[in-house]
Protein backbone atom coordinates (compact mmCIF):
# COMPACT_ATOMS: atom_id res chain seq x y z
CA UNK A 1 0.00 0.00 0.00
CA UNK A 2 1.40 3.25 -1.02
CA UNK A 3 1.98 5.84 1.91
CA UNK A 4 -0.02 8.61 0.03
CA UNK A 5 -1.64 11.08 2.26
CA UNK A 6 -5.91 10.78 1.96
CA UNK A 7 -7.52 13.63 2.86
CA UNK A 8 -5.20 15.08 5.49
CA UNK A 9 -5.10 12.31 7.45
CA UNK A 10 -1.79 9.87 7.26
CA UNK A 11 -2.30 6.31 6.64
CA UNK A 12 -0.71 5.19 9.60
CA UNK A 13 -3.71 7.00 11.90
CA UNK A 14 -6.26 5.80 9.42
CA UNK A 15 -5.23 2.42 10.29
CA UNK A 16 -5.04 3.03 13.50
CA UNK A 17 -8.71 4.27 14.03
CA UNK A 18 -9.98 1.84 12.10
CA UNK A 19 -8.31 -1.34 13.93
CA UNK A 20 -9.10 0.46 17.23
CA UNK A 21 -12.77 0.89 15.98
CA UNK A 22 -12.83 -2.68 15.05
CA UNK A 23 -11.54 -4.10 18.40
CA UNK A 24 -13.88 -1.74 20.42
CA UNK A 25 -16.51 -3.83 18.51
CA UNK A 26 -15.19 -7.34 18.95
CA UNK A 27 -14.60 -6.73 23.02
CA UNK A 28 -17.86 -5.36 23.34
CA UNK A 29 -19.31 -8.45 21.24
CA UNK A 30 -17.14 -10.54 23.42
CA UNK A 31 -18.21 -9.09 26.48
CA UNK A 32 -21.79 -9.22 25.73
CA UNK A 33 -21.88 -13.00 24.73
CA UNK A 34 -19.83 -14.03 27.75
CA UNK A 35 -22.67 -11.70 29.79
CA UNK A 36 -25.44 -13.52 28.01
CA UNK A 37 -23.80 -16.99 28.59
CA UNK A 38 -23.48 -16.23 32.41
CA UNK A 39 -26.10 -18.75 33.42
CA UNK A 40 -25.24 -21.35 31.00
CA UNK A 41 -21.79 -21.37 31.33
CA UNK A 42 -21.70 -21.54 35.09
CA UNK A 43 -20.27 -25.02 36.32
CA UNK A 44 -22.71 -25.85 39.04
CA UNK A 45 -26.01 -24.41 40.97
CA UNK A 46 -25.69 -23.03 43.99
CA UNK A 47 -28.59 -24.00 46.76
CA UNK A 48 -29.66 -20.50 46.37
CA UNK A 49 -30.70 -21.02 43.14
CA UNK A 50 -31.88 -24.80 43.51
CA UNK A 51 -34.50 -22.95 46.20
CA UNK A 52 -35.75 -20.05 43.75
CA UNK A 53 -36.06 -21.71 40.47
CA UNK A 54 -36.55 -25.75 41.25
CA UNK A 55 -35.22 -28.05 38.65
CA UNK A 56 -37.34 -30.84 37.21
CA UNK A 57 -36.91 -33.78 39.54
CA UNK A 58 -34.38 -36.48 38.11
CA UNK A 59 -32.88 -33.90 35.42
CA UNK A 60 -28.82 -34.48 35.67
CA UNK A 61 -27.55 -31.19 37.33
CA UNK A 62 -24.59 -29.98 39.63
CA UNK A 63 -24.81 -28.67 42.91
CA UNK A 64 -21.71 -26.58 44.48
CA UNK A 65 -21.56 -24.92 47.95
CA UNK A 66 -19.68 -25.24 50.99
CA UNK A 67 -20.44 -28.70 53.48
CA UNK A 68 -21.89 -27.33 56.62
CA UNK A 69 -20.24 -27.64 59.50
CA UNK A 70 -21.64 -30.52 61.77
CA UNK A 71 -24.03 -31.98 59.62
CA UNK A 72 -21.51 -35.04 58.02
CA UNK A 73 -23.13 -38.38 59.15
CA UNK A 74 -22.58 -41.78 57.85
CA UNK A 75 -25.41 -44.16 57.48
CA UNK A 76 -24.32 -47.51 59.26
CA UNK A 77 -23.94 -49.17 55.72
CA UNK A 78 -20.68 -47.45 56.44
CA UNK A 79 -20.53 -45.96 52.95
CA UNK A 80 -23.64 -44.12 52.40
CA UNK A 81 -23.18 -40.14 53.95
CA UNK A 82 -25.80 -37.81 54.43
CA UNK A 83 -24.89 -33.77 54.58
CA UNK A 84 -25.69 -30.24 53.90
CA UNK A 85 -24.50 -27.70 51.80
CA UNK A 86 -24.87 -23.91 51.78
CA UNK A 87 -24.16 -20.91 50.28
CA UNK A 88 -24.96 -18.83 53.56
CA UNK A 89 -28.27 -18.30 52.24
CA UNK A 90 -30.02 -21.59 51.43
CA UNK A 91 -29.26 -25.20 52.23
CA UNK A 92 -30.19 -28.22 50.18
CA UNK A 93 -29.75 -32.65 51.93
CA UNK A 94 -27.16 -34.31 49.89
CA UNK A 95 -26.81 -38.15 49.81
CA UNK A 96 -23.92 -39.61 48.25
CA UNK A 97 -23.08 -43.22 48.21
CA UNK A 98 -19.12 -44.12 47.49
CA UNK A 99 -15.73 -43.18 47.96
CA UNK A 100 -14.88 -39.10 48.94
CA UNK A 101 -12.24 -37.44 47.24
CA UNK A 102 -9.06 -36.25 49.96
CA UNK A 103 -10.63 -32.89 50.60
CA UNK A 104 -13.82 -33.31 51.41
CA UNK A 105 -14.56 -32.20 55.18
CA UNK A 106 -17.02 -30.47 56.65
CA UNK A 107 -16.60 -26.43 56.13
CA UNK A 108 -14.82 -26.82 53.03
CA UNK A 109 -16.08 -26.85 49.24
CA UNK A 110 -18.03 -29.38 47.07
CA UNK A 111 -19.33 -30.12 44.00
CA UNK A 112 -22.02 -32.62 43.49
CA UNK A 113 -23.19 -34.59 40.60
CA UNK A 114 -26.71 -35.80 40.58
CA UNK A 115 -30.42 -34.91 40.59
CA UNK A 116 -33.12 -33.96 42.80
CA UNK A 117 -35.20 -36.72 44.33
CA UNK A 118 -37.99 -34.61 46.61
CA UNK A 119 -36.29 -32.53 48.82
CA UNK A 120 -32.90 -34.48 48.60
CA UNK A 121 -29.89 -33.91 46.14
CA UNK A 122 -28.92 -37.76 45.27
CA UNK A 123 -24.72 -37.75 44.35
CA UNK A 124 -23.80 -39.58 41.71
CA UNK A 125 -19.88 -38.33 41.80
CA UNK A 126 -18.54 -35.54 44.58
CA UNK A 127 -15.91 -33.09 43.20
CA UNK A 128 -13.48 -31.34 45.87
CA UNK A 129 -13.44 -27.46 45.40
CA UNK A 130 -9.99 -25.78 46.86
CA UNK A 131 -10.62 -22.23 47.23
CA UNK A 132 -8.23 -20.08 46.32
CA UNK A 133 -6.21 -20.03 50.18
CA UNK A 134 -2.70 -21.63 50.29
CA UNK A 135 -1.71 -22.13 54.06
CA UNK A 136 1.44 -24.27 54.72
CA UNK A 137 0.01 -27.51 57.25
CA UNK A 138 1.37 -26.31 60.58
CA UNK A 139 -0.50 -23.77 61.04
CA UNK A 140 -3.87 -26.23 59.39
CA UNK A 141 -4.43 -26.58 63.18
CA UNK A 142 -4.40 -22.96 64.72
CA UNK A 143 -8.15 -21.09 64.68
CA UNK A 144 -8.63 -19.38 61.28
CA UNK A 145 -7.91 -15.88 62.98
CA UNK A 146 -4.40 -17.08 64.33
CA UNK A 147 -3.63 -18.26 61.21
CA UNK A 148 -5.13 -15.19 59.33
CA UNK A 149 -2.79 -12.98 61.77
CA UNK A 150 0.41 -15.50 60.76
CA UNK A 151 -0.07 -14.71 57.37
CA UNK A 152 -0.47 -11.00 57.70
CA UNK A 153 3.10 -11.10 59.83
CA UNK A 154 4.93 -13.50 56.95
CA UNK A 155 2.99 -10.90 54.17
CA UNK B 1 10.36 2.19 18.39
CA UNK B 2 11.80 2.50 14.84
CA UNK B 3 15.06 3.02 16.58
CA UNK B 4 14.52 -1.16 16.10
CA UNK B 5 12.89 -1.28 12.81
CA UNK B 6 16.67 -1.66 11.35
CA UNK B 7 17.08 -5.59 11.78
CA UNK B 8 20.92 -5.42 11.89
CA UNK B 9 20.72 -3.10 15.43
CA UNK B 10 18.05 -5.60 16.53
CA UNK B 11 20.57 -8.55 15.89
CA UNK B 12 23.29 -7.08 17.32
CA UNK B 13 20.98 -6.45 20.63
CA UNK B 14 19.68 -9.77 20.84
CA UNK B 15 23.20 -11.60 20.50
CA UNK B 16 23.81 -10.37 24.43
CA UNK B 17 20.29 -10.15 25.28
CA UNK B 18 19.47 -13.42 24.90
CA UNK B 19 22.07 -15.81 26.19
CA UNK B 20 21.89 -13.16 29.41
CA UNK B 21 17.84 -13.55 29.71
CA UNK B 22 18.39 -17.51 29.29
CA UNK B 23 21.12 -17.93 31.75
CA UNK B 24 19.44 -15.77 34.25
CA UNK B 25 15.69 -17.53 33.79
CA UNK B 26 17.26 -20.89 33.91
CA UNK B 27 19.19 -19.76 37.50
CA UNK B 28 16.18 -18.25 38.76
CA UNK B 29 13.31 -21.07 37.81
CA UNK B 30 15.88 -23.88 38.71
CA UNK B 31 16.40 -22.30 42.30
CA UNK B 32 12.29 -21.68 42.89
CA UNK B 33 11.83 -25.17 41.88
CA UNK B 34 14.03 -26.89 43.70
CA UNK B 35 13.16 -24.88 46.52
CA UNK B 36 9.50 -25.49 45.95
CA UNK B 37 9.82 -29.46 45.52
CA UNK B 38 12.18 -29.92 48.40
CA UNK B 39 11.90 -26.71 51.13
CA UNK B 40 8.30 -25.57 51.46
CA UNK B 41 6.44 -27.24 53.52
CA UNK B 42 3.15 -29.25 52.14
CA UNK B 43 -0.05 -26.94 52.45
CA UNK B 44 -2.85 -28.22 55.00
CA UNK B 45 -5.01 -29.51 52.75
CA UNK B 46 -3.42 -30.75 49.24
CA UNK B 47 -0.18 -31.99 51.23
CA UNK B 48 2.27 -32.56 48.85
CA UNK B 49 0.45 -31.46 46.02
CA UNK B 50 0.89 -27.89 46.23
CA UNK B 51 4.11 -27.71 44.85
CA UNK B 52 3.42 -28.17 41.61
CA UNK B 53 1.69 -24.63 42.04
CA UNK B 54 5.22 -23.31 41.28
CA UNK B 55 4.80 -24.60 37.72
CA UNK B 56 1.52 -24.67 37.00
CA UNK B 57 0.71 -20.48 37.97
CA UNK B 58 3.61 -18.99 36.33
CA UNK B 59 2.75 -21.41 33.03
CA UNK B 60 -0.28 -19.81 32.78
CA UNK B 61 0.32 -16.34 33.39
CA UNK B 62 2.96 -17.06 30.52
CA UNK B 63 0.36 -19.02 28.22
CA UNK B 64 -1.15 -15.65 28.30
CA UNK B 65 1.37 -13.22 27.85
CA UNK B 66 2.51 -15.47 25.43
CA UNK B 67 -1.14 -14.19 23.37
CA UNK B 68 -0.67 -10.52 24.76
CA UNK B 69 2.71 -10.50 22.78
CA UNK B 70 1.18 -11.74 20.05
CA UNK B 71 -1.86 -9.23 20.18
CA UNK B 72 0.25 -6.13 20.65
CA UNK B 73 3.30 -7.16 17.60
CA UNK B 74 0.23 -7.96 15.20
CA UNK B 75 -1.59 -4.45 15.98
CA UNK B 76 2.18 -3.00 15.62
CA UNK B 77 2.38 -4.85 12.49
CA UNK B 78 -0.87 -3.54 10.96
CA UNK B 79 -0.65 0.03 12.03
CA UNK B 80 3.16 0.84 12.12
CA UNK B 81 4.10 -1.78 9.58
CA UNK B 82 7.24 -2.55 11.67
CA UNK B 83 9.23 -4.95 9.70
CA UNK B 84 10.20 -7.30 13.11
CA UNK B 85 6.63 -7.05 14.64
CA UNK B 86 5.52 -9.82 12.27
CA UNK B 87 8.67 -11.71 13.13
CA UNK B 88 8.42 -11.20 17.17
CA UNK B 89 4.62 -12.06 16.65
CA UNK B 90 5.47 -15.55 15.15
CA UNK B 91 8.39 -16.10 17.53
CA UNK B 92 6.14 -15.95 20.58
CA UNK B 93 3.88 -18.23 19.06
CA UNK B 94 5.78 -21.66 19.82
CA UNK B 95 7.23 -21.24 23.61
CA UNK B 96 3.45 -19.33 24.29
CA UNK B 97 1.87 -22.71 22.90
CA UNK B 98 4.36 -24.92 25.14
CA UNK B 99 3.53 -23.22 28.46
CA UNK B 100 -0.03 -22.95 27.78
CA UNK B 101 0.10 -27.05 27.29
CA UNK B 102 2.31 -27.26 30.52
CA UNK B 103 -0.09 -25.34 31.96
CA UNK B 104 -2.77 -27.92 31.47
CA UNK B 105 -1.22 -31.17 31.69
CA UNK B 106 0.11 -30.37 35.44
CA UNK B 107 -3.33 -28.88 36.43
CA UNK B 108 -5.01 -32.06 35.14
CA UNK B 109 -1.87 -33.94 37.31
CA UNK B 110 -3.24 -31.89 40.20
CA UNK B 111 -6.94 -32.10 40.21
CA UNK B 112 -6.62 -35.51 40.09
CA UNK B 113 -5.56 -36.14 43.52
CA UNK B 114 -7.49 -32.64 44.52
CA UNK B 115 -10.73 -32.76 43.01
CA UNK B 116 -11.01 -36.21 42.25
CA UNK B 117 -11.01 -35.63 38.33
CA UNK B 118 -8.59 -34.81 35.33
CA UNK B 119 -10.96 -32.82 33.58
CA UNK B 120 -14.21 -30.96 34.09
CA UNK B 121 -15.57 -28.91 31.73
CA UNK B 122 -16.08 -25.58 33.64
CA UNK B 123 -15.26 -22.04 32.61
CA UNK B 124 -11.54 -21.88 33.00
CA UNK B 125 -10.21 -24.97 31.88
CA UNK B 126 -12.56 -24.65 28.99
CA UNK B 127 -11.31 -20.70 28.52
CA UNK B 128 -7.23 -22.03 28.74
CA UNK B 129 -7.83 -25.52 26.19
CA UNK B 130 -9.44 -22.99 23.52
CA UNK B 131 -6.31 -20.72 24.07
CA UNK B 132 -3.84 -24.05 22.94
CA UNK B 133 -6.27 -24.44 20.43
CA UNK B 134 -5.94 -20.83 18.93
CA UNK B 135 -2.48 -21.11 19.15
CA UNK B 136 -2.33 -24.30 17.23
CA UNK B 137 -4.33 -22.48 14.67
CA UNK B 138 -2.24 -19.12 14.80
CA UNK B 139 1.27 -21.37 14.13
CA UNK B 140 -0.58 -23.01 11.12
CA UNK B 141 -1.34 -20.19 9.87
CA UNK B 142 1.73 -18.43 10.49
CA UNK B 143 3.79 -20.82 8.75
CA UNK B 144 1.19 -21.07 5.39
CA UNK B 145 2.04 -17.29 5.84
CA UNK B 146 5.35 -17.67 5.70
CA UNK B 147 5.62 -20.38 2.60
CA UNK B 148 3.06 -17.72 0.64
CA UNK B 149 5.73 -14.53 0.68
CA UNK B 150 7.47 -15.99 -1.77
CA UNK B 151 4.14 -15.25 -4.05
CA UNK B 152 3.98 -11.67 -2.86
CA UNK B 153 0.86 -12.73 -0.58
CA UNK B 154 -1.21 -10.85 2.02
CA UNK B 155 -0.75 -13.73 4.68
CA UNK B 156 1.08 -11.95 7.00
CA UNK B 157 -1.96 -9.50 7.52
CA UNK B 158 -4.39 -11.98 7.78
CA UNK B 159 -2.21 -14.07 10.30
CA UNK B 160 -2.02 -10.82 12.38
CA UNK B 161 -6.03 -10.19 12.06
CA UNK B 162 -6.31 -13.17 13.78
CA UNK B 163 -3.63 -12.41 16.26
CA UNK B 164 -5.75 -9.62 17.37
CA UNK B 165 -9.18 -11.52 17.55
CA UNK B 166 -7.98 -14.43 19.00
CA UNK B 167 -6.96 -11.76 22.30
CA UNK B 168 -10.60 -11.51 22.56
CA UNK B 169 -10.09 -14.95 24.58
CA UNK B 170 -7.67 -13.72 27.03
CA UNK B 171 -9.69 -11.03 29.22
CA UNK B 172 -12.61 -14.30 29.43
CA UNK B 173 -9.63 -16.74 30.86
CA UNK B 174 -9.58 -14.30 33.42
CA UNK B 175 -12.81 -13.46 34.44
CA UNK B 176 -14.31 -16.67 34.01
CA UNK B 177 -13.39 -18.20 37.28
CA UNK B 178 -15.32 -14.07 38.57
CA UNK B 179 -18.24 -14.46 36.17
CA UNK B 180 -18.97 -17.80 36.36
CA UNK B 181 -19.28 -20.50 39.03
CA UNK B 182 -16.04 -22.81 38.16
CA UNK B 183 -14.46 -25.56 39.89
CA UNK B 184 -11.27 -24.22 39.81
CA UNK B 185 -10.39 -21.53 42.22
CA UNK B 186 -10.57 -18.05 42.01
CA UNK B 187 -8.00 -15.83 41.77
CA UNK B 188 -5.36 -16.18 45.27
CA UNK B 189 -3.63 -12.82 43.87
CA UNK B 190 -5.38 -9.92 43.20
CA UNK B 191 -4.18 -6.27 43.08
CA UNK B 192 -2.50 -5.67 46.86
CA UNK B 193 -3.44 -8.78 48.07
CA UNK B 194 -2.10 -12.54 48.33
CA UNK B 195 -4.91 -15.59 49.49
CA UNK B 196 -1.37 -17.65 49.20
CA UNK B 197 0.28 -17.70 52.40
CA UNK B 198 4.33 -15.95 52.16
CA UNK B 199 6.25 -19.64 52.44
CA UNK B 200 4.25 -20.18 49.13
CA UNK B 201 4.33 -16.70 47.56
CA UNK B 202 7.77 -15.25 47.46
CA UNK B 203 9.43 -19.35 45.53
CA UNK B 204 5.79 -19.05 43.04
CA UNK B 205 6.82 -15.11 42.35
CA UNK B 206 10.72 -16.02 41.53
CA UNK B 207 9.42 -19.05 39.78
CA UNK B 208 7.29 -16.54 37.89
CA UNK B 209 10.41 -14.28 36.62
CA UNK B 210 12.47 -16.83 35.68
CA UNK B 211 9.95 -18.20 33.73
CA UNK B 212 9.20 -15.54 32.01
CA UNK B 213 13.21 -14.60 31.59
CA UNK B 214 13.11 -17.88 29.77
CA UNK B 215 10.62 -17.42 28.04
CA UNK B 216 11.69 -13.91 26.15
CA UNK B 217 15.11 -15.79 25.81
CA UNK B 218 13.25 -18.14 23.46
CA UNK B 219 11.50 -15.45 21.58
CA UNK B 220 14.40 -13.95 20.92
CA UNK B 221 16.15 -16.75 19.54
CA UNK B 222 13.19 -17.44 17.24
CA UNK B 223 13.45 -13.95 16.14
CA UNK B 224 17.40 -14.58 15.01
CA UNK B 225 16.24 -18.00 13.34
CA UNK B 226 13.53 -16.26 11.71
CA UNK B 227 15.38 -13.72 10.15
CA UNK B 228 18.25 -15.22 9.30
CA UNK B 229 15.88 -18.02 7.59
CA UNK B 230 14.52 -14.76 5.46
CA UNK B 231 17.77 -13.74 4.87
CA UNK B 232 18.59 -17.14 3.56
CA UNK B 233 15.74 -17.30 1.33
CA UNK B 234 16.09 -13.52 0.09
CA UNK B 235 19.31 -14.77 -1.23
CA UNK B 236 18.95 -17.89 -2.70
CA UNK B 237 16.50 -15.95 -4.35
CA UNK B 238 18.83 -13.58 -5.66
CA UNK B 239 21.11 -16.08 -6.56
CA UNK B 240 18.34 -18.46 -8.95
CA UNK B 241 17.74 -14.90 -10.85
CA UNK B 242 21.34 -13.36 -11.39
Amino acid sequence: MSETKTGGIKPKHQRLVLLVIALVALIGAGLLAAYALSNQASYFYVPADLVKDPPEQGRAIRLGGMVEKGSLKTRTDGVTIDFVVGDGMSKVPVRFTGITPDLFVEGSGVVAEGRMEGQTFVADNLLAKHDENYVPRQMGDMTQAQAKAVVAETK
Amino acid sequence: MHAFANPARFLRLARWLMPLLLVSGLVLSMGALLYGLLVVPPDRLMGETVRILFIHVPSAWLGMAGWSTIAIASLVELVWRHPLAAIAARAAAVPGAAFTAICLATGSIWARPTWGTWWVWDGRLTSFLILLFLYFGYIALSGAAQRDMASGGGGNRITAIFGLVGAINIPIINRSVVWWNSLHQPPSITAGKSAIDGTFLWPLLIAAVGFSLIFGGVVLARMRTLLAEIQTEARLRRKALG
